[in-house]
């Protein structure tokens, strides 16, 4: 099998069935964390505040005041893979019109050194996230396997395509490939791991700031 | 052109052929100046590979042509003649071709089965066109079916090249669902030395300079993982592309032929293939360095890769995926929904027997526990 086979391979059937698992396995979640439900609030609320579901998932985006002085690692660390991630994902041309066959919707990409410069952030920020990890004792005591797998799996496919950009370690056609098994690993892995929280942040983070303001705390 | 004026010209030799043509010394050197360029050898070994071209003897090469379009012969022998290229070509010993030679039938095996008796082992076999393995019957020369007439013709070959993506890898014959069971020169001849010269078509000057390299070294050149010259095949068409720079700069073209097109902007998203095919196109360009695909504003097909035929769509982008589509998607979606809610279900039903099993507990039912 030649690279442009495997690379073939990997944007046809291989795509296909890790694009087909992350949609069952997103629908699946989020019935199942949807199906739970929750007791009926008999309590009458304390303060009527519409919308307090919607203005915490923005809020909870935004630094918190005191964070940076507490635990400087993790909010910078955060940040900066955060930012870089997304900017890489979905402002790389390539990735846009990878986007824009599935779903038709097209927007601006941005040059390719400012998302190259992303991807170095990004992967900086999780190696140094990862050290962080595991010098910090109460870290490294709530780390489970599973964190570990969704840090790999994260990693992969953020390397791997700085990789195949640069010409590095392999030809291009082959580490192509491989860019896109990684990322067809993460998005197996996505809905059952830690990773979902990409979608169930959103419920929680609603849930939380409709359910406080139900008590009095303002969002 | 002028008459050159070569102290050692043996006769019989490419040398001796180059001075009945008028060629010079100097024009000579130029052309192998630039051959040496174009395998990546150091300048150094211009004068030494014009040396021992003079001093070779005309290489006897038998080109058989099996499954393809002839399309590889024209780009070779109609290129912008005359050249030195084309004159190399010329002093080469052309002992069958049955697409070119005025001989047929017989007469042509007859020139056939001759070179290969007076150069047992030392001719060079250049092979156009896939193999069909499914039925003998679907290509034939002279009653010989492509298969017997290659591992016939392969045996006293000092080396084969393979010239075209069809020889190289099977090309269009072999796209699925592939009904000549075409296959490649490598994939049957597996004792001889084999160059692949894929393209479809192949570049001339890539020819001629795997030739020169033959003529000159007795050998053949490095070959990357798939068979080819890596002088020629070392780096990608995207890489070596003068749209280069807009790609960098995030610049497309969003159809064939608007502005941005004009401008020499990027056609990745038109599906050029150019990021993963390894050829010179970019560099040595065609029709005497005229133009390429590329510059004449059409995405690369990837033709000198095995198998780009099968490789996805030709005018959507690498990025994009080969065949999903959103009924895939909507059927995974509903399949999801339908775990999830069968997980619900399980999930409230083990809520709801766990309340029905639930037993009230009084004051009454409880007792001190005395110490």
């Amino acid at each position: 099998m030649s690279h442009l086979d495997l690379l073939t391979f990997a944007r046809g059937s291989a795509l296909n069935w890790a694009l087909m698992l992350f949609v069952a396995g997103i629908g699946l979640r989020l019935f199942e964390i949807l199906g739970l439900g929750r007791k009926a609030d008999l309590a009458r609320p304390r303060t009527i505040t519409p919308g307090s579901g919607w203005r915490t998932i923005a809020m909870r985006s935004l630094p918190a005041e005191g964070m940076l002085k507490r635990d400087p690692v993790t909010y910078i660390g955060g940040y900066v893979f955060h930012f870089g991630l997304l900017v890489t994902i979905f402002f790389f041309a390539p990735h846009i019109e990878f986007f824009r066959s599935i779903t038709s919707l097209v927007w601006p990409g941005l040059p390719t050194a400012l998302i190259d410069a992303s991807v170095v952030a990004a992967i900086v920020a999780l190696g140094v996230l990862l050290a962080h990890r595991l010098n910090n004792p109460v870290k490294r005591m709530l780390s489970g396997i599973g964190d570990y797998v969704a840090w790999g799996a994260t990693l992969l496919p953020l390397l791997t395509g700085y990789l195949a950009y640069h010409h590095l370690l392999t030809e291009y056609t082959l580490m192509l490939a491989l860019h896109l098994f990684s990322i067809e690993l993460l998005l197996v892995l996505l809905p059952f791991t830690k990773l979902f929280h990409t979608f169930s942040l959103f419920i929680s983070r609603w849930y939380n700031g409709d359910w406080f303001a139900s008590k009095g705390v303002a969002s | 052109m002028k008459h050159a004026q070569q102290p050692d010209i043996l006769p019989g030799t490419v040398g001796e052929g180059l001075a009945q043509r008028g060629i010079t010394r100097r024009e000579f050197l130029q052309l192998c100046t630039t051959l040496t360029a174009l395998l990546a050898l150091p300048p150094s070994m211009a004068s030494a590979m014009a040396e021992a071209i003079s001093k070779a003897r005309r290489q006897s090469v038998i080109w058989l042509s099996f499954q393809e379009c002839t399309g590889c012969t024209e780009s070779i022998t109609r290129s912008h003649s005359p050249t030195l290229e084309n004159l190399i070509f010329d002093l080469i010993s052309l002992d069958y071709h049955h697409t070119l030679q005025a001989a047929s039938a017989e007469a042509a095996e007859h020139a056939r089965a001759a070179a290969m008796k007076d150069n047992n082992g030392k001719y060079l076999l250049i092979v156009d066109g896939s193999i069909p393995m499914g039925n003998p019957g679907f290509s034939t020369i002279a009653g010989i079916s492509n298969h017997d007439m290659l591992m016939e013709t392969a045996q006293g070959a000092a080396a084969i090249v393979a010239v075209g993506t069809c020889a190289s890898y099977g090309g269009i014959p072999k796209a699925d669902p592939n009904p000549t069971g075409a296959v490649s020169v490598g994939d049957i001849v597996k004792n001889k030395p084999i160059i692949n010269v894929p393209g479809c078509p192949p570049i001339p000057v890539v020819m001629t300079g795997v030739l020169a390299h033959f003529l000159t070294f007795g050998g053949i050149p490095e070959l990357d993982a798939q068979g080819r010259p890596k002088s020629f095949y070392g780096e990608t068409i995207h890489d070596r592309c003068y749209r280069r720079p807009f790609y960098d700069q995030g610049k497309f073209a969003q159809s064939f032929d608007d502005e941005a097109a004009r401008k020499g902007w990027c056609l990745f998203k038109l599906g050029c293939k150019g990021p993963v095919t390894y050829n010179a196109c970019a560099t040595t360009k065609w029709n005497d360095g005229t133009s390429f695909p590329v510059q004449s504003g059409h995405g690369c097909i990837g033709c000198s890769e095995a198998n780009f035929w099968d490789a996805g769509p030709l005018y959507e982008a690498l990025s994009m995926p080969v065949s999903v589509t959103p009924s895939m998607l909507g059927a995974a979606a509903v399949a999801g929904a339908a775990a999830g809610a069968a997980i619900t279900w399980h999930n409230r039903s083990t809520k709801a027997a766990a309340k029905a099993a639930h037993k009230k507990v009084t004051v009454q039912d409880l007792t001190r526990e005395e110490k």
